[in-house]
């Protein structure tokens, strides 16, 4: 109940279309079952009378009425087409809006790749089934009532005989509905596997192939794909029984009409004032036709309803996520400085005491400062700075920038003024230049290029035909990756933050370059804060301060020199690492 | 390729089953559709149909049968008139002799049409559903078969839709073909039996008909060409979604919220346009034919009322006769029988064609020549014999040896080394772009080779020429001094294990996943080989340890936990030579070194090469070859090139970039 409340919210503008769509239908229905009963008139008084001026009279009548089911019918087929993709279209702006609100926390909750399904497929089926909706869903039950209630009026008696029929047959449509169900779901599952299979096997195709599993995966395949076999098979083993049982009913109907009519029609002497006349039996056949037709619909409606029932919750999922981080009132919207204070700060994604990546994390970094992070994988270096623009939020103690609580801020002020170097960082489709803006929509053709030139990217765009202009394709495949690690080190740069935090933002640049780089944020922007993560103790050496994590704590810090006196595991990896070059240079 | 078609779907997840494939495609009359009809495949596909010829002949006459029947139904109704009330209307007292026994007629006739109508279905579940798991069955099977080179030419987004949208369209195809057989044996009857009941009715009903496809043809065209347009602004918004959806976190860390929104925003409202345009016509169409239908109900009861009335002689297959009340009934009962298959005639073979070029693209896959292996030598299972000469056996002793049986018929039997050499080789991707350049080198036995260079020098390549992905152009590669070429291609490949930069997993568990590296490794197997390159620690934090679910390509581990996982899976394989391209790049230096320590105990004895980003990682190597624009520049040990003071020496002290 809920989620059609929640899906009918997102008709709004076209509530109009929307419900002038039923109506339309109403009235194209409303005429077709005037047809039937006209026909009869037609055959009684007209043709088996011999009036040919009552004959024109209802033939006029019976266009006339075509036409105006005709007219009321493509009013409904617009109305409802404008309805249904603006309803597909509120449905899709209200998701994509809202994951623009989801928090960190929220988007790891989904994957990727399932709110693109929601987002496009998900969409699509509820769309259908919307538009089936605002049609047949009016349409069936109103012919059938309609239908119904004029065969009624014609002759009660011979009505029972489709009256009895009807709810046979659609307890008997719902039953093998039922009985197919179980298996479309088990069906939707093994396609789902067999597409997986098929998506890993090209994937890994090289895997595949190295470790000779060919026959292996054949296997995989084999598996799924007679699932997909056995499920499908039941499920329209089931379903063929629809058709005969459709047919079925009306054949009886039709016995049970022709019997008894033909009886009524003899006893009435053919004359519509003693009782049945020709005319009226094959109207109620008509009727009959149209009562059971309807039925069908019904139940094939039930079923596209079930169907993409499924699909329909995971939109409303996507509606109803909680946004788990939303700013205070009356918030702070400036950030004084770069310093940074952590007081017993302990973090986990889960939020969950028992499972903490950060523990107890007490730490000072004072505005302008450059700080040195090393870590194992797994140590957390990522979490720790994360928490910093509050891309989460601490599980317990307090973050403060700038001498406020991050909590306090609005989320786009602080963010503003700590811009943050993903390691998994995506350039977009489009220009270097509009790549660039990212950081700063205002940003000059001077304030691109100095950015650049601090990241060392500028010179390498130059050595492009387009220089700025160059066009990046889709997540910047069309770069190599530490060209792609420069231009996103720049695209923060831009944004000309208090704080900058690079997390293993150099990976892919040779120590040269990176040296140059870290060269150029001392000298050009030496006010700014600066946290840079590295794997390499060359990349922090110099800097004020180092940290080296393992197992969300902080387990070692100082200078350079300090830590090469005191830690004894900063020093084995620092020699590791220079080993080779203190004994070559 | 000749079968790919950009912007279809490609990026379109896959539809689930039947039912959801709607297809509407441009609209063509139906001479043009005939002729676009693809007979090769068409014939290919009739012969996958020839295995169910007995079937499919059943279905045949399955459905002639229930249109005869159908026709009988809906004529009963004149016969009822004519001849079991108008007569009796006359008699005094009525007999329903008569009557019983046409009731009694019509019961079996309806029997019939329903024993018939699920027998047909039946029958064509089976063909249907057999057919498509025996095209989807071969379709993968032929695709393992194919070389790295396939894959490298095709998109995943177009391979993928064989699968999904191709299949799909498969199975409208062999479903369409009874239907349209169904309408052509129902114009055929039921047009028999209009005109044994009057020719007039009958041209005047083919005269609306014409009419009717005539208008189908005009909203049909209007609807196509927004049709088209819709297609490419669903790519669009579809684009866009994906590429921001995978940027969501840039998006926030630039708080970039509101342009993202503003941008989705124009492309949405442009689908909902051409969406809404192009439904406003298809929506129309049913309402159309329908109340054509009417229409034509209609006049044909003016016509036939006036031609009862004036007793206008009704020519008919038997001649002339009068023109009864029974008959206008009946005609009236089966006009639509008529007029609905003939319009949708056209429709059906248009959407055949587009069906069939689905079913081209299947079979052009299957048609894709298969990697060639022309290898004879074999690896076997072996025994040293005390006199030092190698012999086969059947158990696994690990000791593996090279089966290279001469044209003679004599067997000679080679311990596996593990020693790899190249001569000369030159090598291509494409003909006109030269990637290897005289490439000499040789591996002894246990020796560890690096490979060092830019990004495109070449390292790659060279790995991929020793396990034939690809095959040299010129010169000569050898492995324990017999001809690559010579040596089974399944058998060459186990020989030698990989560990490639981009890591793939399997859904599947942690340890289903290193057990890929041998089958049938047991699990304190597959355990030794985690705590060997220090994949333990971290496999036994997960949630599961060992059991814990990998979905998605090991989504929920970081890179550098994947690459163990990776390293891990061909520790297990245990072959005697291994290939780490890139392998711990991902691992952070201190881990490395960890690992580096399982590593050198499993690169112990055996043959590695190995190409590393990082210079640290290569440094202890037996031999380093610098690679630059597919030339081996410099070679020798790390101190000998540091010695140097050349390429190496510039690109150790960082004076030059890698990327």
């Amino acid at each position: 109940m809920h989620m059609i409340k929640r899906l009918a919210a997102c008709v709004r503008q076209y509530k109009k279309p929307a419900l002038l769509s039923p109506l339309l239908v109403a009235g194209e229905a409303a005429m077709e079952v005037l047809i039937p009963t006209l026909m009869a008139s037609m055959l009684d008084k007209g043709i088996d009378a011999g009036d040919m001026g009552y004959i024109a009279k209802m033939g006029v009548l019976l266009v006339i009425c075509a036409l105006i089911s005709l007219f009321f019918g493509v009013m409904a087929g617009r109305c409802s087409a404008v309805a249904g993709a603006g309803f597909a279209k509120n449905l899709r702006h209200d998701m994509f809006h809202r994951v623009q609100k989801f928090s960190f926390a929220n988007i790891d909750k989904f994957s990727t790749a399932s709110l693109i399904t929601r987002l496009t497929t998900d969409v699509n089926n509820v769309q259908g089934t919307f538009q089936m909706i605002i049609r047949m869903a009016v349409r069936s039950p109103l012919l059938l009532i309609f239908s119904m209630v004029m065969a009624l009026r014609i002759s009660p008696k011979l009505s029972l005989a489709f009256l009895c029929v009807m709810p046979v047959l659609f307890g008997g449509l719902m039953l093998t509905m039922t009985k197919a169900h179980p298996f479309f779901e088990k069906m939707f599952k093994s396609f789902d596997k067999l597409n997986r299979t098929v998506q890993e096997n090209l994937r890994s195709i090289r895997v595949v192939k190295n470790f000779v599993r060919e026959k292996h995966e054949e296997e995989k395949f084999r598996d799924a794909s007679s699932d997909v076999y056995r499920f499908s098979t039941g499920a329209e083993k089931v379903l063929a029984f629809n058709e005969p049982l459709m047919k079925g009913s009306m054949y009886v109907v039709m016995l049970l009409l022709s019997w008894f009519g033909a009886r009524m029609i003899i006893a009435s002497g053919n004359n519509p004032a003693n009782g049945m006349t020709t005319g009226q039996l094959l109207a109620i056949i008509s009727y009959a036709q149209q009562v059971l037709g309807g039925l069908m619909f019904l139940s094939m409606l039930i079923v596209f309803i079930t169907i993409s029932r499924a699909a329909a919750e995971r939109i409303v999922e996507v509606l109803d996520e909680e946004i788990d981080m939303v700013d205070k009132e009356n918030p702070v919207t400036e950030v004084r400085d770069g310093s940074i204070v952590f007081e017993n700060v302990s973090f986990s994604y889960s939020r969950d005491m028992e499972r903490l990546c950060l523990t107890d994390i007490n730490l000072e970094i004072k505005s302008g400062q450059t700080v040195g992070i090393l870590g194992g994988t797994g140590s957390s270096k990522s979490s720790l700075v994360q928490l910093i623009p509050r891309l989460y939020d601490v599980t317990a103690g307090s973050l403060k920038v700038g001498g406020v609580d991050v909590r306090d801020y609005e989320t786009r002020a602080l963010r503003d003024q700590v811009a943050m170097v993903l390691q998994k960082n995506v350039l977009f489709e489009g220009s270097i230049k509009e790549n660039l803006r990212w950081g700063n929509y205002e940003a000059t053709d001077e304030e691109m290029i100095e950015a650049c030139k601090i990241s060392h990217a500028h010179d390498f765009i130059m050595q492009f035909p387009d220089k700025y202009d160059t066009h990046i394709e889709q997540g910047g495949a069309n770069v190599s990756g530490g060209q792609k690690q420069r231009l996103c080190i720049a695209r923060a740069l831009l944004k000309k933050p208090k704080i900058l935090i690079l997390d293993d933002s150099t990976s892919a640049v040779d120590t040269q370059t990176d040296a140059e780089i870290r060269n150029a944020f001392r000298t050009m922007i030496p006010n700014t804060t600066k946290l840079i993560i590295a794997q390499r103790v060359q990349s922090v050496q110099d800097a004020d301060l180092i940290l080296l994590l393992d197992e969300g704590r902080i387990v070692a810090r100082g200078t350079h020199d300090e830590l090469m006196q005191n830690s004894d595991i900063y020093r084995e990896i620092a020699l590791s690492q220079r080993k080779g070059v203190t004994d070559n240079v | 390729m000749s079968n790919r078609n950009p912007g279809q779907n490609r990026n379109a997840p896959p539809p689930r089953g039947p039912g959801r494939g709607r297809h509407m495609g441009p609209p063509v009359s139906l001479k043009e559709s005939l002729k676009g009809i693809d007979m090769p495949t068409l014939k290919r596909l009739l012969k996958y149909l020839g295995k169910y010829k007995f079937r499919l002949i059943g279905v045949c006459l399955s459905l002639v049968i229930t249109s005869y029947c159908g026709v009988q139904a809906s004529r009963f109704l004149g016969v009822l008139i004519d001849e079991h009330i108008a007569p009796l209307l006359l008699e005094a007292t009525p007999k329903f002799d008569g009557l019983i026994l046409a009731l009694a007629k019509m019961v079996v006739i309806y029997l019939v049409s329903i024993i018939f109508t699920y027998l047909y279905q039946r029958l064509m579940i089976s063909v249907n559903q057999g057919v498509l798991k025996e095209v989807r069955d071969s379709m993968f099977s032929h695709m393992q078969t194919l070389p790295i080179k396939y894959f490298d030419q095709n998109q995943f987004g177009d391979v993928m839709s064989h699968y999904t949208n191709d299949t799909d369209a498969l199975r409208g195809l062999i479903g369409s073909i009874p239907s349209l057989w169904a309408a052509l044996t129902d114009i055929v009857v039921v047009g028999a039996s209009l005109l044994s009941l009057s020719v007039w009715l009958t041209l005047f009903i083919l005269l609306f008909t014409f009419l009717m496809m005539k208008i189908t043809k005009f909203i049909t065209t209007h609807s196509g060409k927004y049709f088209v347009r819709q297609q490419a602004a669903v790519g669009q918004v579809n684009a866009y979604v994906e590429e921001m959806i995978n940027g969501q976190k840039v998006v926030k860390v630039f708080t970039h919220e509101d342009e993202c929104k503003e941008e989705f925003d124009k492309r949405n409202e442009e689908l909902f346009f051409v969406a809404s345009s192009a439904a406003k016509y298809g929506n129309i169409l049913g309402p159309v034919m329908n109340n054509l239908g009417h229409t034509l109900y209609a006049l044909l009861a003016i016509v036939g009322g006036a031609m009862y009335i004036t007793g206008v002689q009704n020519l008919t297959l038997h001649g002339f006769a009068p023109l009864t009340l029974g008959a206008i009934t009946s005609f009236l009962q089966m006009s639509r029988s008529f007029t609905n298959p003939i319009s949708n005639i056209s429709q059906q073979v248009n959407s055949i064609v587009q069906a069939l070029a689905a079913a081209g693209r299947i079979f052009n896959l299957m048609d894709e020549t298969p990697e060639t292996d022309d290898g004879y030598v074999t690896l076997v299972n072996a025994k040293v014999l005390p006199d030092g000469s190698v012999t086969e056996t059947k158990e696994r002793t690990g000791v593996w040896a090279w089966k290279h049986p001469h044209q003679d018929g004599s067997l000679t039997y080679t311990r596996l080394r593990g020693e790899v050499t190249m001569k000369d080789v030159d090598f291509f991707y494409v003909p006109e772009k030269q990637v290897l350049h005289d490439i000499s080198m040789y591996a002894k036995e246990g020796q560890k080779v690096a490979l060092v260079g830019a990004t495109g020098a070449g390292k790659t390549t060279i790995t991929n020429l020793i396990n034939r992905f690809y095959d040299i152009a010129d010169g000569k590669v050898r492995y324990d001094d017999i001809n690559i070429n010579k040596i089974k291609k399944s058998d060459l490949r186990r020989s030698l294990g990989v560990v490639l930069q981009d890591v793939n997993l399997f859904t599947g568990t942690v340890m289903d996943n290193i057990r890929y590296g041998k089958l049938d490794a047991t699990d304190e197997e597959c355990i030794r080989a985690a705590k060997l390159v220090n994949a333990h620690g971290f496999i036994s934090m997960l949630p599961d340890g060992y059991n814990t679910l990998l979905e998605g390509d090991g989504a929920n581990l970081s890179q550098g936990q994947r690459q163990l996982l990776s390293i891990a899976r061909a520790a297990v394989a245990d072959p005697p030579v291994m290939i780490l391209d890139e392998a711990t790049s991902s691992i952070d230096t201190r881990t490395e070194l960890i690992v580096q320590r399982g590593m050198d105990a499993l690169m112990q004895g055996r043959t590695v090469f190995v190409i590393a980003h990082r210079l640290s990682t290569v440094q202890n190597s037996d031999v380093i070859m610098v690679l630059e624009q597919g030339r081996i520049i410099e070679r020798g040990s790390h101190d000998e090139l540091i010695a140097k003071k050349g390429k190496y020496y510039q690109l150790y002290t960082g004076a030059f970039e890698l990327e």
